[in-house]
């Protein structure tokens, strides 16, 4: 038997709680509704036990739904949300798309629309958490791969994670090349390999293309996926004391190289921990600012809903940095004004970030 | 008395607004100038405003060379230019702007 999911409502209005109440528990999934008049009311039963699924009503005194929402998005990342409000207006609902809500609903006022309501809420509650690749959720590339190559396929898999793309070649089931950011072979494939998420498309066998990789398939993959497990069960411990270990020294170097850039100062949002720094002498000033930085903006955006931190752009006629959340990370980097020529910084950007820690 | 309420409730939202407009502020925060609604309380204003002052002190510690300074929030974006010791801020929220079906109708 599954275990029904739970299902939060707020809104003030008393009535409208127990009539949404009346319905969602008749839904097929028959999950279990819970109801809550206050925003802090909400957030205490948020807090005390798991739930699924919440919705919102905009206008509450004290605490309105955007204040909600807005701490629901950083306290739990997993909850689903859904806007219900009879508030027509268009930058509430831009504001809510922007703190990630799964929907924004008009109270239903037609039966038609109500039933689409619940059909949308229905989907909502079965849907699976993201992971793994879109198209094949809960996979990692190894178990993609391994489907290919068991197949004897071929194909080329193009995959892509933020602004990287790499592709691996694979003929009657052999893997014969792999290509990403600047590099091929057997070093391109575990880079791809290292990448935990992201999107992937299945192109045409491409028979003519050179092999550079000779080892067997399942010998490659086992290797790969032992560096893998070895890189997140233990950390190296030149690492830990602070000094990045010689191979990521040189690619990251490399990659800072091949952008353009003047610099990149990386550090974890939340522990604090050492920053670490790359083209720069000033690392720990660089690192503060964008400690003080990343406050403001934490404050701004609670104070206001805004929505989270996308990035932040700055400098003068010679000098530019963008800094930028990614994943549980903030970076700092600088550009010389002339570089990035062919677009734009924030883009540039995104690509070097997104291959740093991959 | 719940039956007038889904009335009002649709003539008067009072979820808070996002702040439009531009502030010129000086070296301690304090606004000068300002095109932000008035709906948008003097505090939230001061508090942006010497936040972003605090962004330049602090970059000028950081030997970081800035003049200007854009904040890009998923529904606002705040792009401060700086003074003689203060700092203008304009604050762009940003909108669909596209009209729902409801609205057609």
């Amino acid at each position: 038997m599954h275990a029904r999911h739970k299902l939060l409502i707020v809104d003030d209005d008393p009535a409208v709680l127990e009539l949404y109440r009346e319905l969602l528990s008749h839904l097929p999934s028959q999950p279990e509704v819970f109801t809550a008049t206050s925003g802090p009311r909400a957030l205490a039963l948020l807090k005390a036990e798991p739930f699924r699924l919440l919705l919102c009503d905009l206008k509450m005194p004290k605490m309105d739904g955007l204040q909600v929402l807005s701490i629901c998005r950083r306290t739990f990342p997993d909850l689903r949300t859904v806007v219900v409000t009879a508030v027509e207006n268009e930058e509430f609902r831009s504001r809510a798309y922007a703190l990630g809500v799964d929907l924004f609903w008009l109270k239903p006022d037609t039966q038609q629309n109500m039933q689409m309501f619940l059909q949308c809420v229905e989907a909502l509650l079965g849907m699976a958490n993201d992971s793994g690749f879109r198209g094949v959720q809960s996979k990692g590339l190894l178990d993609l791969l391994q489907m290919e190559c068991l197949a004897q396929s071929s194909t080329v898999l193009r995959i892509r994670r933020g602004g990287l793309t790499g592709q691996i070649w694979i003929i009657g089931g052999e893997l014969i090349d792999a290509e990403t950011e600047g590099t091929r072979g057997e070093a391109a494939f575990r880079r791809i390999l290292s990448w935990k998420s992201g999107t992937f498309e299945n192109m045409p066998p491409e028979p003519s293309r050179e092999r550079t990789i000779f080892k067997p398939f399942n010998a490659l993959l086992l290797e790969t996926a032992q560096v893998l497990d070895e890189s997140v069960s233990a950390p190296p411990a030149a690492e830990q004391a602070g000094q990045p270990n010689q191979h990521n020294t040189v690619w990251r170097l490399a990659s800072l190289t091949r952008a353009g850039a003047d610099y990149v100062v990386a550090m974890d949002k939340e522990s604090g921990g050492r920053p670490e720094g790359w083209g720069t002498e000033s690392t720990d000033e660089l690192a503060e600012w964008i400690r003080v930085a990343f406050d403001a903006a934490a404050d701004i955006s609670q104070k206001l809903q805004t929505g989270p931190l996308l990035h932040a752009e700055g400098g003068h006629a010679n000098h530019r940095f963008v800094m930028m959340p990614h994943e549980h990370k903030v970076f700092l980097v600088g550009w010389p004004a002339g570089a990035a020529k062919h677009t734009s910084f924030i883009d540039a950007t995104k690509q070097l970030v997104a291959s740093w820690d991959s | 008395m719940g039956f007038l309420g889904l009335f009002s409730s649709r003539c008067s939202p009072d979820v808070q607004m996002l702040p439009s407009g531009s502030l010129t502020v000086d070296r301690d925060a304090q606004i000068l100038a300002s095109t932000v609604s008035s709906a948008v309380s003097e505090e939230v204003l001061h508090d942006i405003g010497s936040r972003v002052l605090q962004l330049f002190r602090q970059a000028r510690n950081a030997q970081i060379p800035i003049t200007q300074l854009t904040l890009n929030f998923a529904s606002l974006q705040i792009t401060a230019r700086e003074l003689r010791g203060g700092a203008m801020i304009f604050l762009t929220p940003k909108h669909s702007f596209n009209v729902s079906p409801r609205q057609k109708a």
